[in-house]
């Protein structure tokens, strides 16, 4: 056979049949929902149609949920989207982590958390953000309501098959520089549409280096560049991240999965319609200054001279000020980009004996995430430094559930989009790592977390 | 699904730039049903002020185009988020087709399957059909499905789309329906998956139900 991508065998093993256009019809191996699904879910009501394959469906609250006075749902809009997600789980027989569940948490947190995420799985989700998941080797992808639909009915899916890029990051990352930082550069360096009908493989030893947690923020901002998914490459780090998860494989199955999962890796020789290097060694801790994740520099750099006037009008900027120099009003860590307890570990290293300049949420990725934060006392580390705690949830970087910046506000924020008003009407975003929003936190502007004066002790 | 060969109307301008489906819809819009009506809510935050009062500036907002069936855009329009209350938002407006250079690929899906047309034209291309838009009245364009045209006036512009939308836009094709005459395959891949991947199904451990 001929040299195959990794992406092009997961694609392989999931063709149910062909058309003369081209297209595939792909099985879904699992199928995530959340309370943003039920547009998708009136469609099956009109149609009297049920759940195909409900054991390979699973619900979590996330979007809506609140994260602060929990259980009490004080906006009746927001009780209702939640009470709507576990009626239509009753009624079509599929598992929900809803809020009162210790597993609940952000859809792409949960999920490779309880191991629902697999090497060389196909997997979906009314959420652009499912490429995170391809930090797996899964191929794993956002669709639209109708696409829900249609996969709730069939558990397929037709597809065009993407053309392939390999992105290879070589070097090692500095201190404090992070997957995140690795994921904006890949964004400035591909631009906000550049990979716009591609699966992305990201390789290099900088890529086999990261964490799980690190490689799930790179897949996680991929579709920033407009990219239809993004895969790693299954290894050792994969397997023991997986091995014992409440929903992987056990004992023998494991063993026989592992063994598959093995074979997954690109052949040698196997064709790329696009290649592109980075060095990791090169990069800085970058953060956004526009309205688009590509609008990205170190944060060493100045805000470019010839931005466009609409972006520095909205964002309150003047052309050539220093990065450093932007004072923000407020900060938020978490997300499904950056929420899990590698990234709060991250933020709490810097704020540990340091207290804040400005007020702050701390929304942990998943429930799992927040007990294991409170087990090694981070949760304490950022409540003395007078950061909110709080519990888990999609939270201020879709601000579906009433955490928002009021407008005008400037936060510095570990989330994923900068768009306007993404975080509420007028809000100014600023994306960055945990470390950095933990350092912006800390002296009221953007600042190099490498450049931080040490504690005194 | 109704078919769709042409549409024809007045083309209002955008002129944006990376139009993410948060503009198109912002996020406090979407606990609505769809039964309400998404119209009101496209573009709202850059149609109107903090306090609902129109943008004049927003092209949407000037007279000659609030009725314009179609939409003039600059690259990577509906990129971002997968809510597909953003075609809803388009579609109850009244909008039938975009233009743009190039389109998010989730909001592209999206808009197929619920009658909205993407046409995709070259940059230059693009360029010349805003700059005609703005300049005059309120000109009518002809968007013509089958030819894969758009015209208007003395101007003409071929557009591409993926084949399999064109088809699907042209024959109103339920996409549910198509794909459950495949059934027989379907049923015969699940019952390949306990040899070929059978570690794939999940089992939870019995200490989760």
């Amino acid at each position: 056979m001929n040299a195959r991508t990794l992406f092009d065998k997961i694609w392989d093993d999931h063709v149910v049949a062909t058309r003369d256009d081209g297209e595939a019809l792909l099985w879904v191996d699992r199928h995530f929902v959340h309370e943003g699904s039920h547009h998708a879910f009136r469609t099956l009501d009109d149609r009297t149609a049920t759940v195909a394959e409900p054991a390979l469906t699973f619900g979590v609250a996330d979007h809506y949920v609140p994260t602060l006075g929990r259980p009490m749902i004080v906006n009746q809009d927001i009780a209702g989207m939640i009470d709507r997600l576990s009626a239509n789980a009753r009624k079509h027989r599929f598992r929900l982590f809803d809020l009162a569940d210790p597993n609940q948490g952000i859809v792409h947190v949960v999920g490779p958390e309880l191991g629902l995420t697999l090497p060389g799985l196909l997997i979906v989700c009314g959420d652009s953000h499912t490429s995170t998941h391809g930090a797996f080797g899964a191929y794993a992808f956002g669709i639209g309501a109708s696409e829900v639909a249609h996969v709730l009915t069939t558990q397929t899916l037709w597809q065009r098959k993407p053309k392939r890029m390999r992105i290879t990051i070589n070097g090692t990352l500095g201190p404090h520089v992070s997957a995140k930082d690795l994921a904006l550069s890949v964004i400035v360096a591909v631009g906000a549409n550049g990979a716009h009908g591609y699966a992305l493989e990201y390789a290099g030893r900088a890529i086999v280096a990261l964490s799980m947690e690190g490689r799930m923020t790179l897949c996680n901002m991929s579709i920033e560049a407009g990219a239809r998914c993004a895969v790693i490459a299954p290894d050792e780090a994969t397997f023991a991240w997986l091995r014992d998860r409440t929903y992987a494989p056990s004992g023998p199955a494991f063993e026989t999965a592992m063994a598959h999962w093995r074979t997954l890796a690109t052949d040698a020789g196997a064709r790329f319609e696009r290649e592109l290097a980075l060095d990791a060694t090169d990069i800085a801790p970058m953060v956004t200054w526009g309205t688009s994740p590509d609008d990205a520099l170190p944060i060493n750099a100045l805000v470019p001279i010839d931005a466009r006037a609409e972006k520095l009008a909205y964002m309150g900027l003047t052309p050539g000020m220093p990065l450093a120099d932007i004072a923000i009003d407020r900060a938020f860590i978490g997300s499904c980009t950056n929420g899990r307890l590698d990234d709060l570990r991250a933020a709490a290293a810097v704020l540990r004996g340091r207290s804040a300049r400005v007020p702050g949420l701390v929304s942990p990725g998943s429930s799992a995430v927040k007990r294991a934060a409170e087990a090694e006392g981070l949760d304490r580390v950022f409540i003395a430094a007078g950061l909110t705690w709080a519990a888990s949830g999609c939270s201020m970087c879709v601000g579906m559930n009433g955490d928002l910046l009021a407008p005008l506000e400037r936060c510095a924020s570990t989330t994923n989009r900068n768009f306007r008003g993404r975080q509420g009407p007028g809000s100014r975003t600023h994306l960055m790592s945990p470390a950095m929003v933990a350092a912006a936190v800390v002296t009221g502007r953007l600042t190099d977390v490498r450049t931080l004066p040490p504690l005194e002790s | 699904m109704q078919p769709v060969t042409t549409v024809t109307g007045i083309a209002c301008p955008l002129g944006l730039a990376n139009v993410d489906t948060d503009q198109i819809i912002p996020a406090r819009f979407m606990v609505r049903s769809r039964a309400e009506g998404y119209g009101r809510c496209l573009f709202h935050d850059l149609r109107f002020d903090a306090g609902g009062v129109p943008n004049a500036d927003f092209a949407l907002n000037q007279p000659r185009f609030t009725a314009a069936p179609v939409l003039v855009a600059r690259g990577n329009f509906g990129s971002g988020s997968s809510r597909e209350a953003a075609v809803y938002a388009l579609w109850d407006f009244g909008v039938r087709c975009v233009i743009a250079p190039s389109f998010g690929d989730i909001f592209a899906s999206n808009a197929t399957k619920n009658g909205l047309l993407t046409a995709t034209i070259g940059e230059a291309e693009t360029e010349a059909l805003l700059d005609l838009l703005s300049a005059k009245g309120a000109p009518e364009v002809t968007v013509d499905l089958a030819a894969q045209s758009i015209t208007t006036g003395d101007l003409r512009i071929t557009f591409a789309i993926d084949p399999t939308r064109r088809l699907q836009l042209l024959e109103g094709w339920d996409d549910i329906d198509l794909t459950l005459r495949h059934r027989a395959a379907i049923d015969a891949f699940k019952r390949t998956l306990a040899s070929t991947r059978p570690w794939a199904v999940p089992t939870p451990r019995s200490a989760i139900g």
